[in-house]
């Protein structure tokens, strides 16, 4: 059977993409949060998995508003990067595992979750970029299978909604029977909010909590509507709903095998933990 | 004062919702068109015609022609949206940034750094 061997989740601004093309992972302003992921490439290392599901939320790549899906789910062979405005370098692509993602679908739509099938799905940098920073030579060693959650277009779906998600997800996962490791990333956030006159805004205090609510207590972001998260939180920050997918696919206890937290990268507070299941 | 809007109950935010949407359909569309180089190029060879293409209202034209965030933010714009159009010009997100905040890039970069408390 396949199971869980550990979630990751991690900021995904798209000047990280900048940064890896310049090659600025030394440079002073970036340092600490390259050197974040050291720990997090040793422990894949260990962990050899063979599928990642990728957790996070779309920024007008593959979904323009004409429809928008809450939650959609990647079902082909490949997934290719593509511009996305800024000229930045794409990167290779990435092998699918549709037989999983077809077995994902007919366990979460069981489960009461109706997500939107993709058999064509290009990925952004809140895909691609988290990848590349655990596999930095690009030379992808697993397969991959996308879930996206709208975080862009109000109403979003709740805190609580995307726990159970997370839960519904890992007992998909949980059923395969394929012997397959699985790592679950989560993309996105801390705080941070690009648009308005509250631009800049970065809340260290929610950010800690939240992390610290990772690990032992991941309901406690449920307390919060979506607009409050965006009140804690910023506009953008709400993508920490991709974490909360993320978590909601491990056991209730869970071990921190690494955590990092920095602030600021471009506008915003990156955060990184690689949580692994406690059996 | 303006009234407060329900909808909206964070102060210098506007969360994009589904009146947002709406409002901002054709100039968030235009705006997803710059992914592809081709389209960026076309669009500052003749700005004119390219939001006549996209049917944009006066109120965008003119959030546009002023390359205004907080313009664009009113007509619909979407962030993730007019993070595209912004990339056009080559600012980045400290530049759009300290436009919105009324205060200098530098001044901007201090107000992230002071974060770290």
């Amino acid at each position: 059977m396949a199971h869980i061997v550990g979630a990751i989740t991690t900021s995904h601004v798209p000047a990280i993409g900048r940064a890896i093309a310049k090659g600025l992972q030394q440079d002073p302003y970036w340092k600490p949060f390259f050197d974040g992921f050291p720990p997090v490439r040793e422990w894949l290392a260990r962990a050899r998995p063979d599928v990642v599901v990728v957790v996070y939320n779309d920024h007008g790549l593959n979904f323009f508003l004409d429809k928008m899906p809450t939650f959609a789910i990647g079902a082909a062979e490949q997934y290719r990067n593509a511009d996305e405005g800024w000229g930045i370098p794409t990167v290779p692509p990435f092998e699918g595992d549709p037989a999983l993602s077809w077995h994902l679908i007919e366990s979460l739509v069981a489960q009461d979750f109706d997500l939107t099938t993709c058999q064509e799905m290009v990925v952004d940098h809140a895909f691609t970029l988290p990848m590349a920073l655990c596999w930095p030579e690009m030379d992808w060693p697993v397969r991959t299978v996308p879930v996206c959650v709208n975080t862009v277009q109000a109403p979003l779906p709740s805190a609580q909604r995307c726990l159970r998600l997370g839960q519904a997800l890992g007992r998909a996962i949980a059923s395969w029977p394929a012997d397959q490791r699985v790592v679950v990333m989560g993309t996105g956030g801390l705080s941070h909010q690009l648009d308005g006159e509250r631009a800049g805004f970065i809340n260290k205090e929610f950010d800690l909590q939240f992390m610290r609510s990772m690990r032992s207590d991941p309901s406690w972001a449920t307390q919060f509507s979506t607009t409050q998260l965006v009140e804690q939180a910023g506009t953008q920050g709400v993508e920490l709903l991709n974490w909360l997918v993320a978590r909601g696919t491990l056991p209730d206890q869970v071990r921190i095998v690494h955590e990092n937290y920095h602030i600021p990268i471009s506008n915003t507070a990156s955060g990184l933990m690689l949580l692994e299941p406690m059996r | 004062m303006p009234t407060p809007d329900p909808r909206q109950p964070v102060a210098g935010t506007t969360i994009f919702d589904g009146e947002q949407a709406r409002k901002g359909y054709a100039l968030n569309k235009m705006c997803y068109s710059f992914n592809e180089a081709a389209n960026r190029q076309a669009f500052l060879a003749d700005e004119q015609a390219y939001c006549d293409a996209y049917a944009l209202n006066p109120q965008q034209r003119d959030a546009i022609r002023n390359r205004n965030v907080l313009q664009l933010i009113q007509a619909g714009g979407n962030a993730y949206y007019l993070a595209k159009f912004a990339g056009i010009f080559g600012l980045d997100m400290q530049d759009i940034g300290a436009q919105q905040t009324g205060l200098s890039k530098d001044e901007f970069k201090a107000k992230l750094l002071a974060a770290r408390g």
